[in-house]
């Protein structure tokens, strides 16, 4: 399918993002990873050291999956950017997830500290990729900001409740003109389907692959209905009605002459 | 000089030793070589020996292993204390499980069916029934499940245990780290320490846990195969009086408390990839302690005695390495991760008898330390 998706002028034709928190061990991570078919994976880089070997690094690099590093575990606009500046030092990316959390509990965006930090990293040369709100009026901001590509939340992270608002969602798909990523809530395959109907570019699935019984096999559903959602969208959906409408009328039937009855 | 040794164990955490002590009562000639490093997983460790509590989705082929080993305990417990005239605080207590709001109930579930289905003896608690066994619960405790098998030891005392036993088997230490291997041709004749002595020995065996993968020689299999994961622990204190926290493991989905009987508890541990670092941070001990005083409000009245940060010998499948390295010469039993201590009746004994016999024992077959190098993934 000629496709592509282009995020910050790159261009990929897998429309799933790989998070890999939370998998059980480096080996299921991988076989999910290349289950997923994913060619971009976010790594927190407050959990992993970028000298250490035999690491969720040498998993990606072995799939080929280019590392999105994130900001998970940052609550300032200072401590984000800070991490992000290591980041690119560390790993040699100007691209960024930035993630700024408010709280343990619900692991919701902190939108003052979020735009803040884009902001700053948008002039500091970062490609940046922001986890949000389902916010339409916030993801204008950070689109506004600069940022490459905005990843509104569908429920919150690891809570698998699939997307909450979809009307904030189709909003903000309708308004941005840069990508927009379904970052957070899909807890099956469906939730993923529905992103993609919705009209985002892309999905993001961590926990609902890493964390299943069965990773490799929730990555490639995943991937499936990634896939089915975007050609779904392509194709169009028939407008909702109340009533029936038959699929077969009987206007207009054509002339169809009756088979000839052997005796 | 010595007579050239049978085996040298590099490495003189409980599995090290435990495979030292064993092959000395077979009557191989041992040599340990150990530098005692403060990060040592055994001596960083709780101590629980949990192979229920600590199963996970997707480590369904450790399990069986973990159940070997936890089976032998008693019996191997009760040889150790006898041959070291130590004890080791081995305790069959028991371990809850509890859950502490209705996200945790269904997780708790989700689990407990998966248990189920493996025929685990798990038993499910309603929140009051954990109360009763535990009385230090909090409250909200919504829910539990009690695994009876899973039990606790002193994981210090064990150590100190197994190096008791071992100097009565006149098993030989070496204060010191290893360099390199000695290798001649394929095969592995030897061990080469940092202070530029060598050893010659029939057999080595590595067992130094996250280390094993920085020692000159060894194959890729353990470079590659074996990580550090680091993990903080706090060990409290009750005062004069004061009950203990609790006469089981407890257990949340963020934290576990192992009450000792000597009034001592271990809470623990974080899970964190940063290499060799063995920090012990502000956040860390503030979320255990958190975590802990969540369930367990009693926590806050301890005393604070001690903040240790470990490092497990993480694989990239989470079991261990155990049997024939790539080399001749070369045995491998490293990678246990979590599960070192539960596991180390069953790696002495059966790493011993890959020892004398030279055929690997059938339970290790699926722990095969080349496994990784034939694994390549397909992209």
């Amino acid at each position: 399918m000629d496709d592509p998706f282009i995020i910050a002028g790159v261009t990929f034709s897998s429309r799933l993002i790989m998070g890999t928190g939370g998998a059980p061990s480096l080996d299921a991570l991988e076989r999910a990873v290349v289950a997923s078919g994913a060619e971009l994976a976010t790594v927190a880089l407050r959990r992993v050291s970028p000298a250490a070997r035999g690491s969720v690094l040498d998993v990606l690099e072995r799939t080929g999956c280019r590392l999105l590093p994130n900001t998970a575990g940052c609550f300032t606009a200072r401590d984000a950017v800070t991490t992000a500046q290591l980041a690119r030092e560390a790993f040699g990316t100007d691209w960024i997830k930035l993630e700024v959390i408010a709280d343990e509990r619900t692991l919701l965006p902190e939108a003052v500290e979020l735009l803040d930090a884009a902001e700053t990293l948008v002039d500091d040369g970062f490609a940046v990729l922001a986890y949000t709100n389902d916010d339409p009026v916030l993801a204008l901001r950070l689109e506004a900001a600069g940022c490459a590509a905005v990843m509104p939340l569908g429920s919150p992270i690891g809570s698998g409740m699939g997307i909450l608002n979809p009307f904030n969602l189709a909003l903000i798909v309708d308004s941005l003109s840069v990508p927009v990523i379904l970052d957070a809530g899909v807890g099956t395959a469906s939730d993923a389907a529905i992103a993609m109907e919705l009209g985002c570019d892309a999905v993001l699935a961590a926990s609902a692959v890493t964390r299943a019984r069965e990773s490799a096999t929730m990555a490639e559903a995943v991937r499936k209905a990634v896939e089915a959602g975007r050609l779904a969208r392509r194709a169009g959906r028939i407008p909702r009605r109340l009533y029936a409408e038959p699929s077969t009328t009987f206007e207009d039937l054509p002339d169809l002459k009756p088979v000839p009855h052997p005796d | 000089m010595t007579a050239i040794p049978d085996v040298v164990v590099i490495g003189g955490g409980a599995i090290g030793l435990s495979i030292a002590w064993r092959s000395a009562v077979a009557g191989l000639r041992v040599t340990v070589v150990d530098d005692h490093h403060p990060a040592q997983a055994s001596w960083a460790a709780a101590g629980m020996i949990a192979p229920v509590s600590e199963a996970h989705h997707g480590e369904e082929n450790l399990i069986d292993l973990n159940l070997l080993s936890a089976r032998r305990y008693p019996g191997w417990i009760e040889e150790l204390e006898e041959a070291s005239g130590r004890v080791t605080g081995y305790t069959p207590c028991g371990t809850l499980v509890v859950a502490l709001d209705g996200d945790d109930k269904e997780q708790l579930d989700h689990l407990h069916g998966w248990q189920a289905e493996l025929g685990l003896p798990v038993e499910r608690l309603r929140g009051r029934e954990c109360r009763e066994l535990e009385p230090s619960l909090a409250p909200m405790v919504r829910a539990g499940l009690f695994m009876e098998g899973d039990h606790q030891i002193d994981n210090r005392k064990l150590v100190d245990a197994l190096e008791a036993a071992c100097i009565r088997r006149e098993v030989d230490f070496i204060n010191g780290s290893v360099a390199s291997l000695t290798v001649q041709g394929e095969r592995v004749t030897g061990a080469g320490l940092a202070s530029g002595d060598s050893i010659a020995c029939d057999k080595v065996v590595l067992a130094a846990g996250c280390w094993s993968g920085g020692i000159d020689g060894v194959p890729p299999s353990v470079t590659d195969g074996v990580r550090p994961v680091k993990g903080q622990l706090l060990y409290l204190t009750g005062r004069p009086g004061q009950p203990p926290l609790a006469q089981r493991n407890v257990r949340t989905m963020d934290v576990y408390v192992v009450a000792r009987g000597d009034g001592r508890s271990v809470v623990g541990a974080t899970v964190e990839e940063l290499g060799f670092d063995t920090t012990v941070t502000a956040g860390g001990v503030h979320s255990l302690l958190r975590d802990a005083i969540r369930v367990l409000p009693d926590v806050a009245e301890q005393v604070l005695t001690e903040c240790v940060a470990g490092l497990r010998p993480g694989s990239r499948d989470n079991r261990p390495l155990l049997g024939p390295g790539e080399q001749d010469g070369l045995i491998v039993a490293t990678g246990h991760y979590r599960n070192g201590i539960l596991l180390t009746p069953a790696t002495g004994d059966l790493i011993a008898e890959l020892l004398v016999t030279g055929a690997t024992p059938a339970p290790l077959k699926p722990f095969a330390p080349t496994r990784f190098a034939d694994a390549g993934v397909s992209v």
